[in-house]
């Protein structure tokens, strides 16, 4: 075989492939990440999720807003939608309700959910929807050229704060897990097990579910900032991150370059939204209601 | 790819690169537990280095390399998975052929 073999003649020959091909669109790829991105490895932990999680893949959804992350909506062999900028959460709860017996995934960044999406993010959680949400955050907006956004720490210059950032960034997980999330966890592509696992888990719990997880973006961030390559980004990531499962989350806001609290933060039971309402109205009209969705 | 085709059997892994597809992140080559890759002399047609089965002796198998990946570029399998698998491919004839 030559260098150049693709899936099929891979297969064909050794009758094996690279387990995340299946789960991906391959006509699709190459993808239009940089390199040393790391939103491809968010996506592979992704598909490693989904394979774990065994469920029936046409009952699953895949949503993204707009940006960088927002692609992968398109590169993933399951129903997928891209939605306008911010709206992944609201769309994803009208496929919800349409359609209780799919599981939804919203995959999309931090700019998209936390800042133009971020009302959508905090109601949501509020509700309890039962969504599972991964937001992969790379402190900036990369597809638009890498302005400051709402998770940018304190001090890191941006094409917008050419003197270094002084507003004070978002704590995503404490932000989640105020609204009501009922499983908050953060995790760098460094940890790519735990980042799977924690999908995986995020797949089979009910409610709204909120997983950071931290991923270099080497063309705009770093290279502003001078930290190097994504490579280098990730060993950042590997040497300062600590794993607190259960920690409080007002403590794992994020500095600049500074320690990196990871870990599954919040695991508990709330009713969902849908199950709220069954619960209330079955008892307010009695025999007049009939449950949906269940 | 055809020196790191799995030339041994039995015991450890083997990788699998696509090599025109591999955007040099580096990702593999640094967070491989065993340290088996290492950059390739050569470049491929976007310019870019890959990586290179350098101590197959050492690999494992165990797809941390396919985990880190963004580019879904290398995978790694286990020697005795890839033997299982390729029997299954390939069938034994049911009527050994003559001599
Ligand atoms: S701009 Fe940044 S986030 Fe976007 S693909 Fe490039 S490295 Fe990734
Ligand atoms: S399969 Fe495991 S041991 Fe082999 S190259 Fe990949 S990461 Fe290293
Ligand atoms: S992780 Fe993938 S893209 Fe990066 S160097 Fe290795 S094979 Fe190439």
């Amino acid at each position: 075989m030559s260098s150049e073999w693709t899936n099929a003649e891979l297969i064909q020959q050794y009758g094996i492939e690279n387990p995340v091909m299946p789960y991906l669109r391959q006509d699709r790829l190459p993808h239009i990440w940089c390199p040393g991105c790391g939103i491809g490895t968010t996506v592979n932990c992704f598909t490693r999720a989904l394979s774990e999680s065994k469920l029936n893949l046409d009952e699953v959804v895949i949503v993204s807003g707009i940006g960088c992350t927002g692609r992968v909506a398109g590169y993933m062999n399951l129903d997928s939608f891209h939605t306008t900028h911010g709206r992944a959460i609201p769309f994803a709860t009208g496929l919800k309700l349409a359609n209780p017996k799919l599981k939804v995934v919203v995959y999309s960044g931090d700019g998209d959910l936390s800042a133009i999406g971020g009302n959508h993010l905090v109601h949501a959680a509020r509700r309890n929807m039962d969504l599972m949400v991964v937001c992969v955050n790379n402190f900036t907006y990369g597809m638009t050229g890498g302005q400051v956004a709402p998770t940018t720490p304190l001090g890191p210059t941006q094409t917008t704060m050419p003197y270094g950032n002084f507003e004070t960034p978002f704590n995503l997980p404490f932000l989640a897990d105020a609204c009501g999330a009922v499983y908050v966890a953060r995790w760098t592509i460094y940890h790519v097990r735990q980042l799977a696992k924690a999908m995986k888990e995020g797949l089979e719990k009910k409610g709204f579910v909120f997983i950071e997880a931290m991923s270099p973006c080497p063309t705009l961030y770093s290279r502003r900032n001078r930290l190097g390559d994504g490579v280098d980004q990730v060993k950042y990531y590997k040497e300062r991150s600590i794993i607190r499962n259960g920690a409080d989350t007002k403590e794992v806001g994020l500095s600049f370059q500074g320690e990196i609290v990871v870990g599954k933060f919040v695991d508990r039971e709330r009713p969902t939204w849908l199950e709220s309402m069954n619960e209330h109205l079955g008892r307010v009209l009695g025999d007049k209601f009939t449950p949906y969705g269940v | 790819m055809s020196d790191q085709e799995g030339a041994r059997k039995g015991k450890g892994g083997t990788v699998f690169v696509r090599v025109e597809v591999c955007k040099g992140c580096s990702f593999c080559i640094d967070f491989c537990p065993t340290h088996c890759l290492e950059f390739s002399h050569g470049y491929n047609k976007k310019g870019y280095h890959y990586p290179v089965l350098t101590r197959p002796e050492d690999c494992t198998g165990c797809d941390m390399c396919g985990q880190y990946c963004p580019d879904f570029a290398i995978f790694g399998v286990r020697l005795k998975d890839l033997e299982a698998r390729q029997r299954a491919a390939t069938p034994e004839p049911l009527i050994p052929s003559q001599p």
